[in-house]
C-alpha cells in the first residue's frame, strides 16, 4: 500500500524530500551567517582607534587590546617559522619521494591521528615536552611549538593534494631536459603548486590563531602591562582573551566582549578570505 | 660543479626524508610524555577510586567516571544534530544543489570549520544559554544541552566535508544506470547513491563524532561545569562536565608533580587513545572502501 503510493507519487515525494534536504541545508548555513552578523553589529560599536592600539586598563574593563592583538600575531607567525616548512617538506617527501608501502601508511595513518587528536591534549604536549622538559617556560616559543605541532597535518596533506594534482607531464619533460630531481621539484612542481600550498598553509594558521585549549598552558597569559620582548616571554592572545573577559572578570562591559569577538573573527576571516581568493584564481587561471 | 650539486641534493633529499617522518615522531613524542606524566596516576590513585563517581579533586576524589558520562552524554547530543544536518547538507551539496549554490555553501561550510571555538563558547554564553533558559524553562542555561546544540555545529563541517567527498566519488555510471532504469534523483540517491559512498559516510560520522569529543573551550564555557554523574537523558538538561573541560580548567591551576597533575595527564590519555582508535578505524574504513573500488574498476 505504502510503496504503491510512494511509487505512484514519487515525483511528489522527490519534490518532498527535495525540500526537506534544501532546508535542512539551509538551517545549517544560516546560524554561521547569523553568527557573523550578529558579530559585526554588537562589536562594530566598540571598535575605535584606542581599542586596537591601546592596553587595557581598570583591570581590563577599560581601554585597548593591542597586546592580545599582537600576541596572536606573534604565535601566528611563530606558527609559520616552525610548520611551513616542516610541512611543506613531509608534503614534497609523501607526492615525490614515497613509495607505497608500510611505512608510508604508517606515516599516513600519524597525520590522521595528528588531525584527529583533541587541541587541549596538544596543550598537555606542549606543557610536558615544551614548557618542562626543554625548560622553556610558559612562553611564545613553547607555544608557538605547540601550534606548529597541531596544524602540520592540514599543511601536509593539502600541501600534498596540491603537488599530486601537478601533471606527471611536467616532471618528465624536466628530467629529460637534465634537471635534478630536487631542481624539478623545485622550479617546476612547487612553482606550479603553490597558490595550493599557500591555500593550505593560511587554513592551518588560520586554526591555529583562532585555538585557545593548547596555548592554554604553554605560553597565555592572563594579562601583561607591557608586550612580550623575547620568543621566551608569555604572551596574551586573542582567544584566550575574549575567554578571560568572557568568564573569569566579573562586571566587564559588554561592549568590550563583543569588540574583542569581532576583532578575533575579522582576524580569523580575512585569513580565510584570502586562502578562498588565492585558490579561486589560481583555479581559474590553471591550464592544465 | 657537478659533485657540488650532487652533494646539496642528497643533503636535500636526506633532509625531505626526515620530514617525511615528523608526523609519526610527533605522534610517537606526544604518546610518550601522556604516558610519562600520566602513568604515575594509576600507583597514585589505585583503580577502584579512579574509576568513583566522585570528581572532587581538593578533597583527593579523583573519581573520573562523572567526566567520562559528561563527554558521552554531550557527544551523543552533538551528534544527533551533527549527523542528520551534516549529511542532509553533504547531499544537498554534492546531488541536488545547482552549480552556483555548490560554489557558495561550500566555503561557507568551510568557514564554520574556521570560526574559533572561544567565540561560539562567548555566543553560548551571551545568546543562546539565555534564551534556552527561558524557552525550556530550566533554572539555569548553562547544560549538557546547550553543549550540544554548539558541538554539532562545529561536528558539522567536519561530517559535510568527508560525506561529501565519499558521495563525489561514487562513479557517475552509478547514477546514470539508476535513471536509465526509470528511478527518480531522491530514489538514486536513497537507494544508489548513499548506500554506494556507505563506508565514505561512517567514516564522516566517525569523525564527526571524534572532533566533538575532543572539543574543548566551547564546551568548558556553556556545560555549567558540573561533575555530576550523567546517567540518563534527562541529565542532558543539567549542567555536566567533560573531559577535556576539566584539564583545560584545573591543569592551570595544579603543582607540576602533584597527583592531580598525573591524573590531568591520564584523562589527556584516556582522550589520545579515544581519538587513535577513532582515526585508526575511519581510516582502515576509507582503505578498504578504496581497495574495493579498485577491485571493481580492475
Amino acid at each position: 500500500m505504502m510503496t504503491k503510493f510512494l511509487s505512484r507519487n514519487r515525483h511528489t515525494v522527490q519534490r518532498l524530500g527535495f525540500s526537506f534536504i534544501t532546508l535542512m541545508a539551509v538551517m545549517t548555513v544560516l546560524p554561521i551567517v547569523g553568527t557573523i552578523i550578529y558579530i559585526l553589529f554588537q562589536g562594530g560599536s566598540a571598535i575605535s582607534w584606542d581599542f586596537i592600539t591601546g592596553f587595557p586598563h581598570d583591570g581590563m574593563r577599560a581601554g585597548g587590546i593591542l597586546p592580545a592583538i599582537i600576541g596572536t600575531l606573534y604565535l601566528t607567525i611563530g606558527t609559520a617559522i616552525f610548520s611551513v616548512p616542516l610541512g611543506i617538506a613531509a608534503a614534497i617527501y609523501l607526492s615525490e619521494y614515497a613509495k607505497d608501502n608500510q611505512w608510508t601508511r604508517l606515516i599516513r595513518l600519524a597525520i590522521i591521528n595528528l588531525a584527529g587528536i583533541p587541541s587541549v591534549v596538544y596543550g598537555l604536549f606542549g606543557l610536558g615536552l615544551f614548557v618542562l622538559f626543554l625548560k622553556f617556560g610558559t612562553s611564545i616559543l613553547a607555544a608557538s611549538l605547540t601550534l606548529s605541532i597541531m596544524t602540520l597535518p592540514v599543511i601536509i596533506s593539502t600541501a600534498e593534494e596540491s603537488l599530486r594534482a601537478v601533471p606527471q607531464a611536467f616532471r618528465t619533460v624536466s628530467i629529460s631536459l637534465g634537471a635534478t630531481r630536487w631542481q624539478t621539484i623545485r622550479k617546476i612542481v612547487l612553482k606550479e603548486a603553490l597558490p595550493g600550498i599557500l591555500t593550505g598553509v593560511i587554513l592551518g594558521l588560520e586554526r591555529a590563531a583562532g585555538e585557545t585549549a593548547p596555548i592554554l598552558f604553554t605560553g597565555a597569559a592572563f594579562f601583561l602591562p607591557r608586550l612580550p620582548q623575547s620568543p621566551f616571554d608569555a604572551t596574551m592572545a586573542l582567544p584566550y582573551h575574549l575567554f578571560v573577559i568572557s568568564t573569569q572578570v566579573p562586571e566587564m562591559p559588554i561592549q568590550i566582549q563583543y569588540g574583542t569577538a569581532l576583532v578575533l573573527l575579522v582576524f580569523v576571516l580575512t585569513m580565510n578570505l584570502i586562502a578562498t581568493v588565492i585558490r579561486s584564481r589560481a583555479r581559474a587561471r590553471r591550464q592544465w | 660543479m657537478e659533485k657540488s650539486l650532487n652533494w646539496r641534493e642528497f643533503i636535500i633529499t636526506r633532509a625531505i626524508k626526515a620530514s617525511g617522518y615528523s608526523a609519526v615522531v610527533f605522534v610517537l613524542l606526544i604518546f610518550f610524555f601522556l604516558l610519562r606524566e600520566g602513568l604515575p596516576a594509576l600507583g597514585e590513585v589505585d583503580a577502584s577510586s579512579l574509576l568513583n563517581i566522585r570528581w572532587y579533586p581538593i578533597e583527593d576524589h579523583f573519581g573520573i567516571l562523572p567526566l567520562i558520562t559528561g563527554s558521552i552524554i554531550i557527544t551523543f547530543g552533538a551528534a544527533l544534530i551533527a549527523v542528520p544536518f551534516g549529511i542532509g547538507t553533504a547531499v544537498y551539496i554534492s546531488e541536488i544543489a545547482p552549480r552556483w549554490m555548490r560554489e557558495i555553501l561550500k566555503p561557507l561550510v568551510e568557514l564554520l570549520g574556521g570560526l574559533p571555538s572561544v567565540v561560539l563558547g562567548f555566543l553560548g554564553i551571551l545568546v543562546l544559554s539565555p534564551y534556552l533558559r527561558i524557552l525550556l524553562d530550566l533554572p539555569t542555561g548553562l547544560t549538557a544541552f546547550t553543549g550540544s546544540l554548539l558541538l554539532g555545529g562545529i561536528a558539522v563541517p567536519t561530517v559535510v566535508s568527508v560525506a561529501e567527498d565519499a558521495l563525489d566519488s561514487v562513479p557517475r555510471a552509478y547514477r546514470e544506470g539508476a535513471w536509465a532504469l526509470g528511478a527518480t534523483k531522491w530514489q538514486t540517491i536513497w537507494r544508489v547513491t548513499l548506500p554506494a559512498a556507505k563506508s565514505g559516510v561512517l567514516t564522516a560520522v566517525m569523525l564527526g563524532v571524534g572532533r566533538a569529543i575532543g572539543e574543548t573551550m566551547t564546551v568548558m564555557m556553556v556545560t555549567g561545569n558540573a561533575p555530576v554523574m550523567a546517567t540518563k537523558l534527562g541529565s542532558l538538561f543539567s549542567p555536566v562536565r567533560t573531559m577535556t573541560a576539566t584539564i583545560a580548567a584545573e591543569m592551570g591551576e595544579v603543582a607540576n608533580g602533584s597527583t592531580h597533575y598525573h591524573v590531568l595527564f591520564f584523562i589527556g590519555m584516556v582522550l589520545f587513545l579515544i581519538s587513535l582508535v577513532v582515526n585508526v578505524i575511519a581510516s582502515s574504513v576509507v582503505f578498504r572502501s578504496k581497495k574495493r573500488a579498485e577491485r571493481i574498476l580492475s
